[in-house]
């Protein structure tokens, strides 16, 4: 990995840049005026589009855009390392339907999208909303809480694992593993693969648990699903599930925490958010967007030139949504938070064929987070904004957020 | 006023329906259709211009006036 100083954002764009992981918006707005396709040497060749109508196109374009290794820098085994026999036994399990194109996206992707509607969400609201209050009583008293690590950190991982229908006991675990494989891990491979085989064999045992004694839960779900007829291949299952806890558990807590962060500095949009409770889900969207968290990747399929920009057969274009969301060509006065923005068509979940499909899931862990915590702290702020601690690269939050209450 | 889901655009990200749950219909994978012939009654044409203006897939079009 090189840690160069940056000579030049345009050419040698580098996204685990410490300075860039606390405060990417100067970079983009610089790089959207004079390069809006950066390029950089240090991962292999990779581009960053910064304008929407780019990001955008990019996404649609599934014949040259990839989406074979959606992660932002290749996960490469260092030299003489030795695989293990996990690593054998789950190689070629991958990440359906992320990591998909083609025919096998399109059933991959249909046969998430039913338990992952807007309607089969309703029956977990009430589930989120308990476990929200319960962790506020947690710490309400101590007139203090890390906002991130004691609360957003703590509600993905929980409702995905009731969700699957895995002891929820174990989302502290879940939680630490995700991080070693998508946070350290982007820049360790011994520990991505080591995170990677914990996952697939705890999801592995699961997966057999359920064929044997199926519940009413999302493993069930897919292990008796079939497709045209056929059952779904066990490595589909298994790749799915492992998607599922990657995607849905760093992302959701980055967003409720970025959130948090947010209002901790805003009193009057916290404010309003409690005098006015229906425009929780503008605002919602609006804290969506100016924090979106989640930049994904597409590979060159082929030599391609796209807006002057020569790109080579296995180059990446580093899909970065968060900075099409901040495009003043197509959001007006994008870097201002309005809480009741009324035309907001962001693109934090992405665009195209691959549009989040934990979406509705999303939105709803988000808004029931922000509805509980102000209807009891409605009156917060940062400890010292100084000691706020982010993550960056595939995806960015706060990690580490004390705060004050009253 | 008509509007009109297109149904190749339509990628399911259902702001739409939030914005104005009247005029939209999902199937069960999320994607979106015009209710019944997509007439949108004079009080709802706010609300349908909200929703074209909110989906981020440039999906709907309002059709005639
Ligand atoms: C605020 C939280 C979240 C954000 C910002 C987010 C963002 C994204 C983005 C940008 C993509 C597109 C990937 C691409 O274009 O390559 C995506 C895909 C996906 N997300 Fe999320 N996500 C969030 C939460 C979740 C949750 C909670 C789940 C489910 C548990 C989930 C499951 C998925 C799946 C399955 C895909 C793949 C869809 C496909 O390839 O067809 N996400 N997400
Ligand atoms: S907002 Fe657009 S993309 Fe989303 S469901 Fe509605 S029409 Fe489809």
């Amino acid at each position: 990995m090189t840690t160069e100083p940056i000579k030049d954002w345009a050419t040698d764009y580098d996204i685990f840049d410490p300075e860039y992981i606390k405060d990417p918006y100067p970079v983009w707005d610089e790089l959207r005026g004079k390069c809006p396709i950066a390029h950089t040497e240090r991962w292999g060749s990779s581009w960053m589009p910064t304008k929407h109508a780019d990001v955008y196109a990019i996404a649609q374009d599934v014949e040259h855009f990839s989406s074979a290794n959606p992660l932002v820098v290749p996960v490469v085994p260092p030299e003489g390392f030795e695989q293990t026999g996990d690593d054998q036994r789950f190689l070629g399990v991958g990440a359906p339907p992320i990591s998909s194109d083609g025919y096998e996206h399109t059933w991959t992707r249909r046969l998430l999208l039913p338990p992952f509607s807007l309607k089969s969400m309703e029956k977990w609201i009430p589930v989120t909303r308990a476990h929200c209050r319960s962790l506020i009583d947690g710490f309400i008293e101590n007139g203090r809480a890390d906002a991130a690590a004691d609360y957003a950190q703590q509600i993905p991982p929980y409702v995905i694992a009731k969700m699957l229908g895995i002891p929820s006991e174990m989302s502290g675990t879940f939680t630490q593993w995700v991080q070693e494989f998508l946070e350290f891990g982007l820049q360790n491979f011994a520990m991505a693969s080591e995170a990677r085989n914990k996952i697939l064999t705890f999801l592995w045992q699961q997966i057999t648990e359920k064929k044997k004694n199926p519940g009413d839960d999302l493993i069930s779900y897919l292990v008796q699903a079939d497709v045209d007829g056929e059952p779904v291949p066990d490595q589909h299952v298994l790749g799915t599930c492992f998607l599922l806890l990657v995607a849905g558990i760093d992302t959701t807590w980055s967003s409720i925490g970025s959130a948090l962060w947010h209002l901790a500095q805003h009193p009057e949009d916290r404010a309003r958010l409690v005098a006015e409770p229906e425009l929780m889900d503008t605002g919602v969207e609006e804290l969506l967007r100016a924090y979106a968290p989640v930049t994904m990747a597409r590979v060159l399929t082929e030599d391609y030139e796209y807006n002057g920009c020569k790109m080579a057969a296995g180059d990446k274009v580093l899909m970065s949504f968060p900075a099409a969301n901040r495009d003043p060509e197509r959001f007006k006065d994008p870097d201002k938070v309005i809480i009741d923005r009324a035309e907001n068509p962001h693109i934090a979940f992405g665009a195209g064929i691959h549009r989040c499909a934990g979406s509705n899931l999303a939105r709803m862990e988000m808004r029931v987070a922000l509805q509980e915590w102000l209807a009891r702290i409605p009156d917060f702020r940062l400890e010292d904004p100084e000691n706020v601690t982010w993550a960056g690269g595939q995806v960015r939050g706060p990690r580490s957020m004390p705060v004050v209450f009253g | 006023m008509r509007i009109k889901v297109d149904n190749d655009k339509c990628q399911g990200h259902n702001r739409c329906i939030t914005v104005a749950q009247e005029l939209f219909d999902l199937d069960e994978y999320g994607y979106s259709h015009e209710k019944q012939d997509g007439a949108v009654p004079k009080e709802l044409e706010e609300k349908a211009r909200l929703a074209v203006a909110n989906c981020p897939e440039r999906a709907i079009k309002i059709v005639s006036d």
